[in-house]
């Protein structure tokens, strides 16, 4: 029982003719380039020299297409089918009875089949193989027909019915339900689980197709180590090993071949770097906090200089009076001019001292404002993520014209793309650093964390501004943009590192983590 | 299915289940009946008389029949919004099997006014009395089977 050892080697580590899918599922495809070897503990230095080194943050996947899922699915069935002797549709309904685990499954087998079998919904076993056929004399105990010469159907259980009830039967868990691998014998007391040979007999090329679409997704939803991916309308799924317990320690954040770009233990959009059960948290708090919130996600302030009303319509948070010409930070609404600087502390939650602990209200207060600056930086990016994707979009349409009248190469304007997704991306971290940051305790790894906040976020406000300069200038700053682009970037890889390992030793546990 | 369900409403007419009785609502609607039961013996629910509405859907027996108290009633698995619903068992769509019949769920509902099944409630808190008060669940039953229950 060699095949033993190999339990879903279909999808252990890698094989052939996958490594071109795992180089674009890397991280971005915009520069930094997937590694798919597990940390290398001091051998293979040459290798380390020719690769980059997995990143912290990063982890191993792998994408499949339906089909690949599928062929998978049909590789261990034929392989249990071998080794236990029973036929693949009957093979099919024992895997997924131990949820795919082909090791326990053979060991039960061995040792009791009768009473896996009965189990698994195939006993007892009336020897006859099923088919469709007039039986003399019958009445179908379903709908009381008995019109002679009527065709029936039974499985090996040898409950007979009608083909007609058979089919209503079907269509109605199938369609109906939604239901596949646990279908049971229409009588009602006998667990015997329908195969997919019955469905095969029975069901319309419709309801077959639909049947092996629940069953796939059956095959995903049984396995922890695959998910699909939740884009709508993509039909991938994606492999990770990263369990549940580990949760707490990495942010498994895959990128499917769609683009969209998820974490694997939670399933929603990428939030790294902040862990999913405090990302749950989070979210929760700001529902719950929705109408204190609500205010700051407003489009438009005040200039806190003349009062005028500014109107937000750029994802660049350095903002200037259109009237008085103040420049000031759209988050804090401080001076820009002190933004530059090493005075720069717009992203920290500055606590105040000597604040009198037996005021409860005082506290309270000062609970709430320490919340809303880190609500307020959160919401803020997020929203300037989607301003900028707008000015994008615009400015892709200026570009197309600048393109046909000055002759320019759509090669020649693709800086911009790449330096809008990359400040899309900047800015979905940075946005989420926020949620994390508030969790954080005072200590000097926070500062740190805060430090490197501050380096993102002013990079990607610096190539924010350059963004919302007019199209005629941006040909001109190509070489900057890209520059600028690129260091963002960067950043962010630095910020998301150190956090990764930081989070992966224990050494930074925000509070809500145990 | 209308041969199935004849059967079964003709069957139930002769050989109709302890404290019940099955008619139709409206005289040619096979899908619409009207059951009613006597408490059981033994239960807060005797001496009451209920009412009981039994919807076969379209698709009977493929799905299950729809349970429907029209009397109130205080009972851990029937549902106090005015439908009086009660799905538990294999009233379920999942468990309900297309050659179960009627008459075995009318004994099932009979059966659950015997003995309420907390583990599987609508109510949690009539549950909860159910489980921890019983003396208290039965006064309130009582109670509610003289006041709504009348004959
Ligand atoms: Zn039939
Ligand atoms: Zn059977
Ligand atoms: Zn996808
Ligand atoms: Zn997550
Ligand atoms: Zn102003």
């Amino acid at each position: 029982m060699d095949s033993d050892d190999d339990y879903n080697s279909g999808m252990s580590s890698q094989e052939d003719g996958f490594e071109e899918e795992l180089q674009e599922s890397g991280d971005d495809s915009m520069g930094e380039d997937f590694e798919d070897d597990e940390p290398d503990m001091g051998f293979g230095q040459d290798k380390d020299i020719m690769k980059p080194r997995k990143k912290a943050y990063e982890v191993d996947y792998r994408i499949y297409r339906p089909e690949e899922i599928i062929e998978q699915q049909d590789k261990q069935i034929e392989e249990v089918s071998a080794i236990l002797g029973q036929p693949s549709e009957a093979s099919a309904i024992l895997l997924r009875y131990l949820r795919w685990n082909k090791e326990r499954l053979v060991e039960s087998y061995m040792d009791r089949p009768e009473a896996v079998l009965e189990k698994a919904g195939l006993g007892p076993d009336g020897g006859r193989a099923p088919r469709i056929e007039p039986v003399p004399g019958f009445t179908c105990t379903i709908c009381f027909e008995d019109e002679p010469g009527a065709q029936t159907y039974g499985m090996k259980c040898g409950h007979r019915y009608c083909v007609d009830c058979y089919r209503q039967y079907l269509a109605q868990k199938i369609q109906g339900e939604g239901e596949a691998a646990r279908i049971q014998c229409p009588k009602d007391g006998c667990s015997r689980i329908l195969d997919s040979k019955s469905v095969d007999l029975l069901a319309t090329a419709n309801l077959k197709d639909r049947y092996e679409t629940l069953l796939t997704r059956t095959y995903v939803d049984d396995l922890n180590n695959l998910k699909w991916c939740p884009a709508p309308n993509c039909e991938y799924a994606i492999e990770c090993g990263v369990k549940r317990q580990e949760l707490n320690k990495i942010v498994p954040t895959v990128t499917c071949h769609c683009t969209h770009r998820f974490c694997f233990g939670c399933t929603l959009m990428d939030h790294q770097p902040t862990p999913c059960s405090l990302v749950k948290m989070w979210m929760k708090k700001c529902e719950d906090d929705s109408e204190t919130a609500n205010w700051i996600s407003a489009n438009t302030k005040e200039c806190p200089k003349c009062g005028s009303t500014i109107e937000k319509n750029g994802g660049c948070n350095h903002m200037t009076c259109r009237k008085c010409k103040h420049e000031f930070c759209w988050i804090c609404m401080g001076l820009w001019s002190e933004h530059g600087t090493s005075w720069y502390n717009c992203n920290r939650f500055e606590e105040k001292s000597g604040l009198d602990g037996r005021d409860q209200q005082a506290k309270s207060r000062r609970s709430l404002e320490r919340y809303l600056h880190y609500y307020n930086r959160f919401a803020n990016h997020e929203q300037s993520a989607k301003l900028d994707k707008d000015l994008y979009n615009k400015t892709e349409k200026k570009m197309i014209s600048l393109q046909t009248s000055s002759g320019l190469s759509w090669i020649e304007v693709q800086f911009l793309q790449t330096a809008s997704q990359a400040l899309q991306q900047c800015r979905q971290t940075l946005k989420w650093t926020y949620a994390f940051a508030y969790y954080l305790a005072r200590n000097n790894l926070t500062e740190i964390f805060e430090v490197n906040q501050k380096d993102l976020e002013m990079a990607v406000e610096g190539l924010s501004e350059m963004f919302e300069k007019q199209t005629a200038e941006l040909s001109g700053l190509k070489v900057d943009i890209m520059d600028k682009t690129a260091y963002c970037l960067q950043r962010r890889v630095i910020l998301l590192e150190d956090t990764a390992v930081n989070l992966k030793t224990g050494e930074q546990t925000p509070c809500g983590l145990n | 299915m209308t041969k199935r369900i004849t059967k079964e409403f003709a069957d139930l007419q002769t050989e109709p289940p302890e404290d019940m009785k099955v008619d139709l609502i409206t005289e040619n609607d096979l899908f619409k009946w009207v059951v009613t039961i006597n408490g059981p013996k033994d239960t807060p629910y005797a001496g009451g008389l209920f009412l009981v509405h039994v919807i076969l859907p379209n698709e009977y027996p493929f799905k299950p029949p729809v349970i429907n108290w029209k009397t109130k009633i205080y009972h851990p698995n029937v549902t106090n919004d005015g439908k009086g619903t009660m799905c538990l068992g294999f009233l379920r769509d999942g468990e309900w099997k297309p050659s179960s019949r009627m008459a075995a769920a009318l004994e099932y509902v009979r059966q659950l006014m015997i003995e309420p099944v907390p583990d599987d409630a609508v109510d949690p808190a009539i549950a909860e009395e159910y489980k921890n008060n019983r003396k208290q669940f039965f006064k309130t039953a009582k109670q509610w089977t003289t006041t709504y229950a009348k004959p």
